[in-house]
């Protein structure tokens, strides 16, 4: 078994009309023995910005740490918030510094990115555990059930869904997905972006 | 101004290597990282150079990306198609791009092809083969078009026309039955539209559309998506689900709205 695979999990992020939304389950085991279903794989970063990052347990936890130590930096020195599609090449970076001993780690961003003209954009990006990119403009799964959520979301994914639809159809392509891998699951949480404000939804999935 | 010092050394990491050597000395294998199991192709032509490449990255036997950039920017005049490992062939061009801007500016003159090519080869034979890019760089610069092939372990050709990657086969028999010397810009460019064709139809790890690039002494002409052979055709129902499909157990709303009231206290100021 890949080490990918360890402790299961998976992510998911898709874009709606003027909004963003980006879901992961809340599994966390060690193979097939289940730990814990409270074990949430997407962080903030800025309040329009979120990071997924399925993978190796102890991986997750010591990327959101540098994120978290990277970002502030960023901030710090630049006296503003990072931009999403600054935070995607931060991302980017810091895993191909590994190139030669990675993180086992596929993050996945969702945020919504400033426009010139002073508005915000949906924004999304996905990268390998080396850091290459993946700018898609309909949806990025990630983890040890994205061949299925790839499926699923290709089916029921649609160009400028409202953000209560776009809600429905990233949770439907998330629980159904999950249930059909053995390492995802355990309940999902969902994060919905749009301009001004972020909610925040708990599922309620099968817990087997 | 306060600023805070975010250093960090130039150059590879290895404090994971220790234990993921472990973890495969344990037998668990190390997973695989996306790479663009690519048709790109480059083809000389009358006054210039005509790049191309297919836009799908894999990873294994899934598609990651349906429409992908493996044209790279070098230089104004210059630009590097790449094969092989994702990460490294982004990674690779970004850096020579970078070291060829500082080099254009401390020479004072327009970039040369060979110099990108030299770069690129020596970069790869340092790393012996373990930085998985196959390049195809093309160019025009103060000695004409020029272009090469690099191997992910440092070789290099130089040819009028040159394929690379899984769709290189293919590729490579549309130019050895159509190309000649001397072609028109639209006649090289349709060579390479045919050949990168034959890979995305006869090759499974490339796919989705053709891009292209057309590089004369002139003007660099970048032709994103220029065919689009494999359009998705419109969905004939929606599946849109209906509004409260999904159960929830709670919800948290984070308002990004700051609200503000004034509240006016005191008289008015005197401005008579």
């Amino acid at each position: 078994m890949s080490i990918m695979q360890y402790n299961g999990g998976s992510v998911i992020a898709m874009v709606g009309k003027d909004c963003v939304a980006i879901a992961s389950d809340l599994r966390l085991g060690v193979q097939s023995l289940s730990i814990t279903s409270d074990f949430e794989k997407v962080f903030p970063v800025t309040d329009r910005l979120f990071i997924g990052l399925p993978g190796l347990a102890t991986d997750v936890t010591t990327l959101r740490e540098q994120f978290r130590y990277r970002v502030n930096m960023y901030t710090i020195k630049e006296e503003r918030e990072i931009e999403p599609q600054t935070f995607a090449q931060l991302v980017s970076s810091t895993l191909y510094e590994r190139r030669f001993g990675p993180y086992f780690i596929e993050p996945v961003i969702a945020g919504m990115q400033k426009t010139p003209a002073g508005g915000y954009a949906p924004f999304i990006a996905a990268t390998d555990l080396i850091g290459c990119l993946n700018f898609a403009k309909d949806f990025v799964v990630a983890g040890t059930a994205s061949e299925k959520l790839f499926g699923v979301a290709e089916g029921l994914w649609e160009p400028d869904m409202e953000a209560e639809d776009l809600f429905e159809t990233i949770s439907q392509t998330l629980l159904n997905a999950v249930d059909r891998d053995a390492f995802s699951g355990w309940g999902a949480v969902v994060h919905l972006i749009t301009k001004d404000q972020v909610i925040t939804r708990k599922l309620k999935g099968r817990m087997d | 101004m306060a600023s805070a010092s975010v250093y960090r050394g130039a150059g590879f990491d290895f404090s994971n290597t220790v234990r993921n050597s472990f973890l495969e000395q344990r037998g668990v294998p190390l997973p695989k990282a996306t790479s663009t199991g690519t048709t790109i192709v480059g083809c000389l032509f009358k006054d210039g150079i005509v790049l191309g490449a297919d836009t799908r990255a894999t990873e294994g036997p899934i598609v990651a990306d349906k429409n992908c950039e493996k044209i790279h920017f070098i230089s104004d005049n210059i630009r590097c198609c790449g094969a092989g490992t994702a990460a490294d062939t982004e990674f690779t061009t970004a850096l020579i791009a970078s070291n060829m801007e500082m080099h254009a500016l401390s020479t004072g003159r327009k970039p040369r092809v060979v110099t990108a090519m030299t770069m690129l080869k020596q970069m790869l034979y340092r790393y012996q083969g373990h930085i998985g890019a196959a390049l195809v760089l093309g160019g025009v610069d103060a000695t004409g078009p020029q272009l090469f092939t690099i191997h992910p372990h440092g070789s290099t050709d130089k040819l009028p026309y040159v394929t690379m990657g899984s769709g290189s086969l293919a590729a490579m028999a549309v130019f050895e039955a159509g190309w000649k010397p001397d072609m028109e810009r639209q006649e090289a460019l349709d060579l390479v539209t045919a050949a990168i064709s034959a890979g995305i139809f006869n090759d499974l790890g490339s796919g989705s559309n053709v891009d292209a690039c057309v590089i004369t002494a002139d003007r660099t002409e970048m032709l994103r998506n220029f065919v689009k052979p494999n359009e998705r055709v419109e969905k004939e129902r929606r599946y849109v689900f209906r509004r409260g499909t999904t159960a929830y157990k709670s919800e948290q709303i984070r308002s990004l709205v700051v609200e503000e009231t004034v509240t006016r206290t005191g008289e008015a100021m005197d401005t008579s």
